[in-house]
C-alpha cells in the first residue's frame, strides 16, 4: 500500500464531527459551551439574590425539559441530513388525542399510551413520505406541522379539554425527590440513552455516515431509509413523550399549545454543535445547550428582563456559537 | 473566543444594570401581561404606576412573554415566584394553562388575581373584568346597527379561535342580535391579532360580500388592520370599521372616515384597579369572596359575584367629537 494510499483511507475514515484535527477542536467546542453555561451561571447568581435557590433552579429545568426531550431524536435527525419541522404540531396532536381518551374515561395509563402512539404514528407518517415517496424532509414537515395542528383546530376550535386525572399530573407536576422533578429524570435518562446510542452502537455510526455521504453510506451496507425511518419514528416518539409532559404540567390541552416549539427545539440542536448540514454533532453538547438556555432564560427572567431582549440574547448566542469554529478555523488557516 | 467573552460582557452589563434598577421597596406587585409592546398593556403599565405613586411603597414590575403564549406565560410567573413578588395581576393568555403554576403561586403567600383576560376560578383569588360581558357584546354590535338603520351586512374580524374574551363577547353579540332587525352577521372570521393576517381576512371579508356595511373587530390589532384594509380597497364610506380599538391607533381611522366609532375601556384605569385590588388583597384589609366590595381608589369600589369576578366600568365610545382628547393617552 503506497503512502498516497493509507492518505486516501484516512480521509474516508467518517469523522464524527466536521472540523479536523478531531480531537482537539472537539474538546475546545464541547468545553467552550461548558464554559458559557458555568459563566452564565456564575453571572446570574451575582445578578439576582434569587438564583441560587434549589427550588427556583428547579422550577427553572421546566424551562428546557420537555423542548430537550425532542432535541435529542431531533439531533440524531439533523446528524442525518434530515429534519423534521413538524415537533410542536406533533405535541398539539398527541394532546388532542389524549383529550379524547380522557373524556372518554379512561384513566392515565391509556392517556399516556395515546400520547405516545400518536406521535409514533405521526412520525411514521413523516417517515413514510420522506423514505418512500423520497419527498425532501423540511418540505414534508413544513406540511404536515399545518395538517398536525390543523386537526387538533378542527378537533377542539376554541374549547379545551380539562379535567386530567390527578396522578396524570405527575408526569409535568411531580417529584422523584426533594427538588428533582419528574420531567429532568426523564431528560437525564434520555440523555443517557441517546448519548449510549449515538456514540457506542453501529446504529450511531450508521447515522453519522448518512448525514455524512448517504451514497457512500449505502454502499457500504447501511440501510439508509430504515435507519432515517427509525429516526423520525424516534422523533415523534419524543414529541409524544414531550406532549405528556406538557399536557400534565398544563393540566389542559389548548390546540395552541407549544405553538413556535419547532424552532426553540432546533436552537437547541444548533446551538448544541449539531451542524444543520448533518454528519456532525453529539449528545452531550445537546444536553449542554439544554442548560445554557434555560439557565439564559430563567436567569434573565429573574431581573425581569422582557422577552423581546431574552430572544436577542438567544439569537446572539446562536450565531456567536455558529460563527465561531469558523472565524476560528480561518484564523488557523492564516 | 472573543466575540463570545464580548457578548458575555455585554450580557453582563446588561443584567448589571437591570439588577441596578430594582431596589428594595416595601410591596412588588407583577402585572404580567399577555404580550409585551401591545399599546393596551403600556397603557395599562402607566395605570399601574399612578397606583403605585399613589399608594406608596409600591414596586410595579411590568412584565410579560414575548409571544401570546400560555407556555411562555408560565416562564414568567415561574420567575416571579422565584423573586418572591408580594402580588401577581396577570392577564391570561389561557383560561386554565395557567392555574397549575398560579395555584404554586399562592401556595407560597403570593396574592394572585387576574384582569382583562381571566383565569380559571381556582387559579385566581379574584378576576377583574374591564367591563360586563354583556355590554360589550351589546356595544359592539350597537355601534355597527347606529349607523345602518336601514339594516345590513355585518362581518365579525375576532382574534384568534382561542382568544377567551373575543369568544364571550361575540357569544355576548349574538345574544341581543334580536334588537337589532334588518342587521345580519354574514361572517365571522380571524386574524390571529396579527397586523398582517387581520388585514388579509379583512380584505377577504369585502371581496366575499361586496354588499358588506360594516366589519366589527373586537381587537384592538384586527380593527386597526381592517380600517386599513377599507382605506387601501376605496371601501371608506361604504364598509364602516367599529368594535373595540386604542384611541392613539384609530385616530387616523376616524379622521379619514373608515371607522365612525369605537369603543374602548380605559386600559389606564383597568392597570390602575388591577394594581389596587392586588394591593389591598396582599395587604390583608380586604379579602376576595363571593359579596365582598373591594376598593380600588379613585375607580370606586367592585364587588365580586358568586365566581369571585367583578366589573370595573362600562365601556367608553370614541368617535370624532373626542379622539382628539384621547389619541395622546393611549
Amino acid at each position: 500500500m503506497s503512502l498516497a494510499e493509507t492518505q486516501q483511507t484516512t480521509a474516508r475514515h467518517i469523522p464524527d464531527r466536521l472540523t479536523t484535527p478531531l480531537a482537539r477542536t472537539l474538546k475546545s467546542w464541547e468545553s467552550l459551551l461548558l464554559l458559557v453555561a458555568i459563566g452564565i451561571f456564575i453571572l446570574n447568581s451575582f445578578a439576582s439574590p434569587y438564583f441560587l435557590n434549589a427550588w427556583n433552579l428547579s422550577d427553572a429545568t421546566f424551562n428546557f425539559t420537555e423542548k430537550a426531550m425532542i432535541a435529542f431524536a431531533m439531533a440524531l435527525l439533523i446528524i442525518s441530513g434530515e429534519i423534521d419541522l413538524s415537533v410542536a404540531s406533533i405535541i398539539a396532536l398527541a394532546s388532542t388525542a389524549m383529550g379524547l381518551v380522557m373524556q372518554a374515561g379512561f384513566g392515565t395509563p391509556a392517556i399516556v399510551a395515546t400520547g405516545l402512539v400518536t406521535g409514533l404514528l405521526c412520525g411514521a407518517f413523516n417517515g413514510v413520505l420522506v423514505t418512500r415517496l423520497g419527498l425532501p424532509s423540511i418540505v414534508v414537515t413544513i406540511g404536515t406541522m399545518s395538517l398536525f395542528r390543523g386537526i387538533s383546530y378542527i378537533v377542539l376550535g376554541d374549547g379545551a379539554f380539562r379535567g386530567y386525572p390527578s396522578d396524570f399530573a405527575w408526569f409535568g407536576q411531580g417529584y422523584v425527590f426533594w427538588v428533582i422533578t419528574v420531567e429532568l429524570t426523564i431528560f437525564a435518562i434520555l440523555a443517557v440513552i441517546y448519548g449510549i446510542v449515538l456514540h457506542k452502537t453501529n446504529f450511531g455510526r450508521a447515522v453519522y455516515a448518512i448525514g455524512n455521504n448517504a451514497t457512500a453510506a449505502t454502499f457500504s451496507g447501511i440501510r439508509v431509509e430504515r435507519v432515517k425511518f427509525i429516526l423520525f419514528l424516534l422523533t415523534g416518539l419524543m414529541s409524544g413523550l414531550a406532549s405528556v409532559c406538557l399536557t400534565s404540567r398544563l393540566g389542559s390541552t389548548r390546540p395552541s399549545i407549544a405553538s413556535g416549539m419547532e424552532l426553540e427545539v432546533v436552537t437547541m440542536v444548533v446551538l448544541g454543535g449539531v451542524s444543520i448540514l448533518g454528519g456532525s454533532g453529539s449528545i452531550p453538547g445537546v444536553v449542554i445547550a439544554a442548560f445554557v438556555m434555560g439557565l439564559v432564560t430563567f436567569g434573565l427572567g429573574l431581573l425581569n428582563v422582557p422577552g423581546i431582549v431574552m430572544s436577542i440574547v438567544v439569537g446572539a448566542l446562536l450565531i456567536g456559537v455558529i460563527a465561531l469554529p469558523r472565524i476560528y478555523q480561518n484564523l488557523r488557516r492564516k | 473566543m472573543k466575540k463570545l467573552s464580548k457578548l458575555l460582557t455585554t450580557a453582563a452589563i446588561a443584567t448589571g444594570l437591570f439588577a441596578g434598577a430594582a431596589s428594595a421597596e416595601d410591596m412588588r406587585i407583577a402585572l404580567v401581561v399577555k404580550a409585551l409592546g401591545i399599546g393596551f398593556f403600556e397603557a395599562a403599565a402607566k395605570g399601574a404606576e399612578e397606583a403605585a405613586s399613589e399608594l406608596g411603597g409600591v414596586e410595579i414590575i411590568y412584565t410579560g412573554p414575548t409571544d401570546t403564549t400560555a407556555e411562555g406565560q408560565i416562564e414568567v410567573i415561574n420567575s416571579l415566584i422565584a423573586q418572591n413578588v408580594d402580588a401577581i395581576a396577570v392577564s391570561a393568555n389561557d383560561t386554565d394553562a395557567l392555574v397549575p403554576t398560579l395555584k404554586k403561586a399562592m401556595q407560597r403567600g403570593i396574592t394572585v388575581i387576574s384582569w382583562d383576560s381571566g383565569v380559571a376560578e381556582d387559579g385566581r383569588q379574584m378576576h377583574l373584568n374591564p367591563s360586563s360581558n354583556p355590554l360589550i357584546g351589546n356595544m359592539i354590535i350597537k355601534l355597527a346597527a347606529d349607523e345602518l338603520p336601514e339594516g345590513g351586512e355585518v362581518a365579525v374580524l375576532s382574534a384568534t379561535t382561542t382568544s377567551t374574551n373575543q369568544n364571550i363577547w361575540i357569544e355576548e353579540m349574538n345574544k341581543v342580535m334580536g334588537n337589532y332587525p334588518g342587521v345580519e352577521v354574514v361572517a365571522t372570521v380571524y386574524g390571529d391579532d396579527l397586523a398582517d393576517k387581520s388585514y388579509r381576512e379583512a380584505t377577504g371579508l369585502m371581496q366575499s360580500y361586496p354588499d358588506l356595511d360594516a366589519i366589527i373587530a373586537p381587537t384592538s390589532v384586527g380593527i386597526v388592520a381592517a380600517a386599513q384594509a377599507v382605506v387601501d380597497a376605496g371601501k371608506v364610506g361604504q364598509v364602516n370599521v367599529t368594535g373595540l380599538g386604542l384611541p392613539s391607533e384609530m385616530a387616523g381611522a376616524i379622521e379619514s372616515g373608515a371607522s365612525k366609532s369605537f369603543a374602548i375601556w380605559n386600559p389606564i384605569d383597568l392597570g390602575y384597579s388591577a394594581t389596587m385590588i392586588a394591593y389591598h388583597l396582599s395587604k390583608g384589609d380586604a379579602v376576595a369572596e363571593p359579596g365582598a366590595s373591594i376598593p380600588m381608589g379613585r375607580m370606586g369600589e367592585v364587588t365580586l359575584d358568586e365566581t369571585n369576578s367583578g366589573a370595573m366600568a362600562d365601556p367608553f365610545v370614541y368617535d370624532a367629537s373626542n379622539i382628539a382628547d384621547f389619541k395622546d393617552i393611549f
